[in-house]
């Protein structure tokens, strides 16, 4: 019986520490002296245009990374293609690479006297949209990969004898057992898109009004000694995460039940 | 008709079909019977075009099909672990060929009805697969091939994750609706006695190659090789004759070319008893007598018989 009050109440305490006390603190100091200067902060024309890159670059991200991941996911699922291991262990690379390092080399890449360089990419929103599109990418392959395993290939095969034509199959039969983890996929991609700070950080030059996206403003903020500029705009961030996670929680049926 | 003509399959180093022709004629119903391994659920998706052959070629009613995907060859299929369409209910399940067709939507209804009704599943319609009970998915996994009136019918081990029971059940409902439909149909088992039960031909495959082709009752009385003969059904060697259980006599008394053996165990199988042997020359073999003959016999554990083979077969090298 103490062992498991005990377990429990590190699982509860390692939560508290490290989760709900930064977070809560960052929701008190942005309330601390009302929603009136809260939300000063976050409608001054930088702030409202940082929101507008971060959501820019999460709807181009977010589309972008679902019909790659997909795509990616039945390749390496579905067909033996010579590099198939090698391509597989790739897509894992941005989880590893330190997102710092991914725009060093987007910056080396696209910038001025890069292989790529020398159009607009770099120091503007394109160059964003790569850098975070890239720390996104795994999320929804390796969300639909394992699905995709443990339903089979029979269910396709059932479907090709009785006629269906390839596009077919995967709108009747593949996609209605994947989309679900597909979804799930999303959720964490945008929570990744929305979050991302140092590939952006490298690539984006940093210009106020320009090319700041909200985690970039939360640091402007924070550095200029404005904190309730900083807090207000970060808990705006895990406002918007958390509306995606609930909105997927409310669109999911009862499936599982089933 | 269904014909394979010299089909090579190789999976890597090994080869699953090595050199294999095989023909079905029109409205039969045939059995692929082989040990796993043997080739014969690869020769079924051959035809089906769900493999695609190294060498060889496949005639569907005397059209080369070998280069057609299965879309269009006009098969049905049914798999051993049913691959129900999972997020579908029973109807849809079944409703899933004609939709992809564009049917009219009363067509639909109205063959789906007759189908639903031919597999006694009218009642569970809105089911889910998860739903249903492995007889019960299996046989909507046959509506569901047979609602595009395919031209040949190709089932894979379909009763092989049912309990035993169901199996029988289900191999004589397959059986009677062959009889109505005459749908040319192929049957992958490795249940020799399934294979007796449901066929009128059954191809014998191993290691890659046909072995016989023949009637059940042939198969049996007639085995070509070694190999079929004690594939479908018990058998017993002694010296270079194979002999069946039920082709063995037990004398009391010697009479010049029987052989000694002591009797090692009985064991009662309702009206048959299993008379386990242990032969002078040290060889075990077994017997398979009526009830009545080992109680004429007497016959006890340890008593000393003489056997005599009733009919035996020899093949030559």
């Amino acid at each position: 019986m103490i062992g498991r009050y005990a377990v429990r109440v590190a699982a509860l305490g390692y939560l508290a520490v490290l989760l709900v006390a930064p977070v809560g603190f960052v929701f008190w100091r942005t309330f601390e002296h009302g929603v009136g200067p809260a939300w000063d902060a976050v409608t001054t024309p930088d702030a409202v245009h940082a929101l507008k890159v971060t959501l820019i670059l999460t709807a181009i991200a977010v589309p972008a990374n679902t019909v790659f991941g997909v795509l990616a996911a039945l390749a390496i699922v579905r067909h033996r293609f010579p590099g198939a291991g090698i391509f597989n262990a790739v897509v894992d690379l941005p989880l590893a690479l330190s997102p710092v390092v991914v725009g060093l080399a987007l910056l080396l890449l696209y910038g001025r006297g890069g292989w790529l360089g020398g159009h607009h990419i770099v120091f503007a929103l394109p160059g964003m949209a790569l850098a975070t599109i890239f720390v996104s990418l795994p999320f929804v392959v390796r969300e639909v990969v394992p699905v995709l395993r443990e339903i089979g290939t029979e269910q396709e095969q059932a479907a090709a004898t009785l006629g269906a034509s390839w596009l077919q199959t995967f709108r009747r039969v593949t996609w209605p057992a994947i989309r679900w983890a597909t979804a799930y996929g999303v959720v964490l991609t945008t929570a990744r898109a929305l979050g991302e700070f140092g590939a952006v950080s490298v690539v984006s030059g940093r210009l106020t009004g320009e090319t700041e996206s909200m985690t970039l403003y939360v640091q402007d903020r924070y550095r200029a000694f404005d904190d309730v500029g900083a807090y207000a705009a970060a808990v705006v961030l895990a406002l918007i995460a958390v509306a995606t996670l609930i909105l997927l929680t409310q669109l999911r049926p009862k499936e599982e039940t089933r | 008709m269904i014909e394979a003509r010299r089909i090579v399959k190789r999976f890597g180093t090994f080869t699953a079909l090595d050199d294999v022709s095989v023909e079905v004629p029109t409205g039969s119903l045939t059995a692929l019977l082989g040990p796993s391994g043997s080739g014969k659920s690869t020769l079924l998706r051959v035809i089906a075009g769900l493999e695609r052959p190294d060498e060889g070629a496949v005639c569907l009613e005397g059209e080369d099909v070998t280069a057609r995907p299965p879309q269009a060859r006009g098969v049905g299929f049914v798999f051993q672990h049913y691959a129900a369409f999972k997020h579908m209910t029973v109807w849809d399940n079944i409703a899933f060929g004609l939709k992809i067709r564009h049917r009219p939507r009363a067509e639909i209804r109205a063959r789906v009805a007759e189908l639903l009704d031919l597999v006694q599943l009218t009642g569970l319609a809105k089911r889910y697969p998860a739903q249903l009970s492995g007889g019960q998915r299996q046989r909507m996994g046959l509506a569901r091939a047979l609602a595009v009136d395919p031209k040949v019918l190709l089932l894979d081990e379909p009763f092989g994750a049912l309990d035993a029971r169901v199996r029988k059940e289900l191999r004589g409902w397959l059986r009677r609706l062959h009889d109505e439909t005459h749908t040319t149909t192929v049957i992958v088992t490795h249940d020799q006695e399934e294979a007796m039960d449901v066929a009128d031909r059954v191809v014998v495959m191993n290691r890659g190659r046909i072995e016989q082709t023949a009637p059940p009752r042939d198969l049996y009385d007639h085995p070509a090789n070694e190999f079929v003969m004690s594939f479908v059904g018990p058998v017993n060697r002694l010296g270079d004759a194979f002999i069946r259980p039920h082709d063995v006599e037990l004398l009391l008394e010697p009479n010049g070319v029987t052989q000694e053996a002591m009797v090692q165990r009985l064991v009662h199988l309702g009206f048959e008893v299993r008379v386990e042997l242990v032969r002078d020359d040290g060889e075990v073999m077994w017997a398979q007598l009526t009830r009545e003959q080992v109680e004429a016999l007497e016959l006890e554990r340890g008593q000393i018989v003489y056997v005599r083979p009733t009919r035996q077969t020899v093949f030559a090298d």
